[in-house]
């Protein structure tokens, strides 16, 4: 992905900042028999935020929010709202509420009542109620709806209806269970903006879990990438995006080429990693020891190609184009470099007519600039 | 995955409200029908003596009453009384039963399994009606069609086939036509709810790869409907050993199954040890189909290991 | 499963091959039958004989509304089976429960044996086993006297087994998420089963109902065992007659019963069949909204 759509522009840094620390998870350990499905994870959200849990399927994603909802029992570890421990407390005890993948709606009870159920649960007078669930509704925009069993609604309505009841409580923190999975493509796009609007406008924390980069990139403020139960970065989606922190991040969000080569020069400013495909410049220094083995990961839009040689002084290599894909928005070319590595280059459709002519087995030249690819040690 | 947190109150109760009541009433009875079958016969007040002698405070196990199954007085021969003909002669019908239920049901359930989805609930709805309806009558009314003068008897002498009236009524025939005809939809449901799951998209393959239709029924579909197989002949044999109504109403003297030997025990010669070490005997001879049933049914909710 | 490719040629082979399915099904369902016609017309037959159809007459039925052991019989019947159906309906739903919701208790095993057993064993050892436990208590405690209630406690042993399996078999169908849901939202484990879970398997529970009623309706071996003096369920009265000779009464009582069954089935399955319909044309209409209301934008 060359271009991030952020949709969560309310917050700013120095807004989460002054409230972290409000959903805190303390060496979070879940073992089921002989697995471990979530390793020693410490988390700590802030309020307002929307943070995402990355991963793919059995990283550990689903049964850490499982864990926050109360549905599984930590083997260790601690769950902190505002400083209190809630690990302890039952589902229905705890301020959380929890929007599940496959809605969960009541099929025996129309959409008033689905949404009214946990307000009736509290014991609020029925005024009370009503006017609450009319907010709600209206916040969905499916007020017309109020009298329709789930299964009288489409999908797109049922995820609105799902949204609507675990909102209406007004919980402390919200949890999303793979929101958009069951929707199709072009409604998806649609609704990751609807969804991000109302939840900012409630205000409300909230944790999502899903395996979708697209849908964590666009949604959340910050992402968590999990696998095997652990966590291996947290940041904003652009940090995870261009300083991945190891090898797995670099190579799960978007697409990525990876150099593996020995580290030669390493001065304050810049440093050269010696790998098979060639010499490779970075422009910032790393703190090691010469001949360390190190990986360098360059994006594929970060990756010039051209059939005339360029006048530039590192990183320029040649190859054969082995392979192109037409994607409309871009292209895409796996191109073999002189030593049998192949190289992913991607370049944006920029105008009709495609200029560069570039066609299989054609010699072309690929180069990047120093500060494209970064240094990764593990 | 399954709420785990339901407090424990809750959780203790509703388990031992369904267990109590089958303990009190399932497991209990069977241990009291174990002890029963090893006292001995009481005098007229009570049916039985009480096992042990409370002023010597002995134990007077009385084997005897297994014993008299197996052989005929003292010193008689062995394996050759009436109880063991009649053991024997029930596992016989059961089994002649379970096996022309499975020949009829089988193909029965294949059709149905394979028809169009539309005609299915249909079908299904007629095979289950009978079912609904009273078992008794239906077995009466075969008493009706196949006596002497009965229904069947006058259309084959109509057509020739005979002169005189066939003797069907309270025969091996009689016996198996009445527990085919109502152990049939013991068969032919577990068979259909197995068989309508299977893949027709496997067929398709053994018959891209060359089978013939035939050969890819029996080398595709029927061990993929094993346990559907075995799971309606045990449904069909086990009942079948202890059935008391078919052999009163259709069989005759020389057909005499083991429960209306346990009936007869009981109240006709008033020997209870004996009638319950009779039963236990039985119950002994189903443990292995029971065992093979459970294990291919299995416990469909239990937690996989 | 689809039907299977035909094949071309038409031989008295070929015919057979492509109309086995309708011939044994055709067969099977007469065999199924006949017992029912042979009554239901037998019922109208001006004398006692049946292998010949003297004339058409109602006398048989005259006779069973004059006939007060088959009448007093049958609401005995209607009491007991009611009775144990409830009761079955009720002891099923926990037992369902029990097993597949706790996957893990101290004795598991002996309780899925123990409940699922009835459905195998001979009725033969459940009354006799019953009655010996029916007697001890008597004997210790001077109650209950063998009759009515004895005979619902083994119905009910019977009809929670099959009970049970229909019960358990929705509840593992059941979308669980609706159950965590309702506790996410605030509602305490017993108010989630009320609320939630038995409205979502009430048909099953109904279903299960049924079933125990018409078991226990039916059943003679256990009655016999664990009736008192006096006391004559409908197939006992039936059994009576029935191993005395041919009495045509019955057959009338029989048709009786098979057209009431029949109606009743053909109007469940009518019924059923109607909803999912009319269930299936909303859930359309509402996806076309959705896919409208898209390429509206």
């Amino acid at each position: 992905m060359s271009e991030v759509v952020h949709a969560n522009k309310g917050l700013t840094m120095a807004d989460v900042d002054s409230k972290k620390n409000y959903l805190v998870t303390e060496r979070l350990v879940k073992r089921f028999d002989e697995a471990l499905a979530v390793d020693e994870v410490n988390l700590s959200i802030g309020k307002g935020e929307i943070f995402a849990l990355l991963g793919s399927s059995g990283c550990g994603k689903s049964t850490l929010l499982r864990m926050l909802a109360g549905f599984e029992t930590p083997t260790s570890g601690r769950i902190l709202l505002a400083g209190q421990d809630v690990a302890k407390l039952a589902p229905h005890e705890r301020p959380f509420n929890m929007m599940f993948q496959s809605y969960a709606l009541f099929p025996h009870l129309d959409i008033w009542e689905n949404i009214a159920f946990g307000l009736k649960r509290e014991g609020l007078p029925k005024s009370d109620i009503t006017q609450r669930v009319g907010e709600m509704l209206d916040l969905v925009q499916l007020a017309p709806y109020a009298k329709r069993k789930p299964h009288q609604l489409s999908g797109g309505q049922q995820q609105r209806v799902a949204l609507a009841r675990s909102l209406a409580k007004k919980p402390k923190v919200l949890l999303l269970d793979e929101p958009l999975g069951a929707l199709d493509k072009k409604l998806r796009e649609q609704t990751q903006f609807e969804l991000v609007n109302i939840i900012e406008k409630v205000g409300v924390t909230c944790v999502m879990v899903t395996h979708d980069q697209e849908e964590a990139m666009t949604m959340a403020g910050r992402i968590a990438v999990m696998s095997k139960g652990r966590v291996l970065q947290v940041g904003s989606p652009k940090e995870v995006y261009e300083h991945p922190a190891n090898r797995f991040v670099a190579d799960f969000i978007g697409n990525v080429n990876l150099f593996d080569g020995k580290l030669s020069v390493d001065e304050p400013d810049h440093c050269a990693v010696q790998t098979a495909i060639g010499e490779i410049h970075v422009g910032h220094g790393v703190s090691g020891a010469l001949n360390m083995p190190v990986a360098i990961a360059v994006r594929p839009e970060k990756i010039e190609i051209s059939r005339e040689k360029p006048d530039v002084d590192h990183n320029l290599f040649s190859g054969k184009v082995k392979e192109i894909a037409y994607f409309g928005a871009h292209n895409t070319f796996i191109v073999k470099a002189s030593d049998g590595t192949k190289v992913k280059i991607t370049e944006a459709n920029t105008s009709r007519h495609d200029l560069s002519k570039i066609t299989w087995e054609d010699d072309v030249y690929f180069w990047w600039h120093d500060g494209a690819g970064i240094v990764l040690r593990d | 995955m399954a709420i785990q947190n339901m407090t424990m109150p809750g959780k203790r109760f509703v388990i031992s409200v369904p267990f109590v009541w089958l303990i009190l009433f399932f497991l209990l009875p069977f241990l009291i029908l174990l002890y029963i079958s090893f006292v001995d016969m009481g005098n007229d007040i009570s049916p039985f003596k009480p096992i042990w002698d409370s002023s010597t405070g002995l134990l007077h196990l009385k084997y005897e009453n297994y014993w008299s199954i197996f052989r005929a007085g003292e010193g008689g021969a062995l394996f050759q009384t009436l109880y063991i003909e009649a053991y024997v002669r029930s596992l016989w019908y059961a089994l002649c039963t379970a096996v022309l239920c499975l020949v009829i049901g089988y193909p029965f359930s294949y059709f149905i399994a394979r028809s169009a989805p539309s005609v299915r609930p249909a079908l299904l709805m007629m095979v289950m009606l009978p079912f609904w309806t009273s078992f008794l009558l239906r077995v009466y009314a075969w008493k009706g069609i196949l006596a002497d003068q009965g229904v069947l008897n006058q259309v084959f002498m109509a057509l020739g086939l005979t002169n005189e009236p066939l003797q069907m009524l309270y025969t091996d025939v009689s016996m198996l036509v009445g527990m085919t005809y109502v152990y049939l939809p013991f068969m032919v449901l577990p068979l259909y709810a197995n068989l309508v799951k299977l893949d027709p998209r496997l067929l398709e393959a053994a018959y891209d790869l060359g089978a013939s239709p035939f050969k890819a029924f029996w080398l595709v579909t029927v061990p993929l409907s094993k346990a559907g197989i075995i799971a309606g002949f045990m449904l069909v044999f086990i009942p079948s050993v202890g059935e008391f109504v078919i052999p009163s109403l259709l069989g005759g003297p020389e057909n005499i199954m083991i429960g209306r030997v346990v009936w007869d025990e009981m109240f006709t010669s008033n020997n209870w040890p004996r009638a319950t070490a009779l039963a236990v005997v039985m119950i002994g001879l189903i443990v292995v189909p029971l065992a093979i049933y459970y294990h291919y049914t299995g416990d469909a909710a239990e937690p996989k290991a | 499963m689809r039907p299977n490719p035909k094949p071309e040629a038409d031989t008295m082979k070929n015919f057979l091959n492509r109309h086995i399915g309708k011939l044994w099904l055709g067969l099977t369902f007469l065999f199924l039958y006949l017992p029912l016609f042979f009554m239901i017309v037998f019922s109208f037959n001006s004398t006692r004989q049946d292998a010949v159809f003297t004339g058409f007459s109602l006398r048989w039925y005259e006779a069973l509304t004059r006939d007060t052991k088959i009448v007093d019989g049958f609401w005995l019947s209607l009491q007991v089976a009611t009775a144990a159906g409830v009761a079955s309906a009720v002891l099923a739903t926990f037992a369902a429960f029990v097993l597949v919701r706790y996957r893990r208790f101290p004795g598991r095993t002996l309780f899925s044996g123990m409940v699922n057993a009835p459905l195998v064993m001979p009725e033969v050892v459940i009354g006799l086993s019953l009655l010996l436990l029916m007697v001890g208590v008597q004997n210790a405690f001077g109650w209950p006297q063998r009759g009515m209630l004895t005979i619902v406690l083994g119905h009910t042993l019977l009809g929670m087994a099959y009970g049970m399996v229909v019960i358990q078999s929705r509840l593992l169908e059941m979308d669980r998420a609706i159950e965590e849901a309702a506790m996410d939202l605030g509602a305490k484990p017993f108010q989630v089963f009320f609320l939630i879970t038995m409205p979502n398997i009430l048909q099953a529970i109904f279903a299960a109902y049924l079933l125990a009623f018409t078991l226990s309706f039916d059943d003679v071996v256990i009655a016999e065992f664990l009736s008192g003096p006096g006391v004559n369920t409908l197939p006992q009265v039936i059994f009576g007659y029935a191993r005395r000779g041919i009495n045509p009464t019955i057959y009338a009582a029989a048709t009786l019963l098979i057209v009431s069954v029949t109606l009743v089935v053909i109007g469940y399955s009518v019924w059923v069949a109607r909803q999912t319909r009319r269930r299936e044309r909303e859930i359309a209409a509402a996806t076309r909204a959705e896919q409208a209301a898209l390429q509206a934008q």
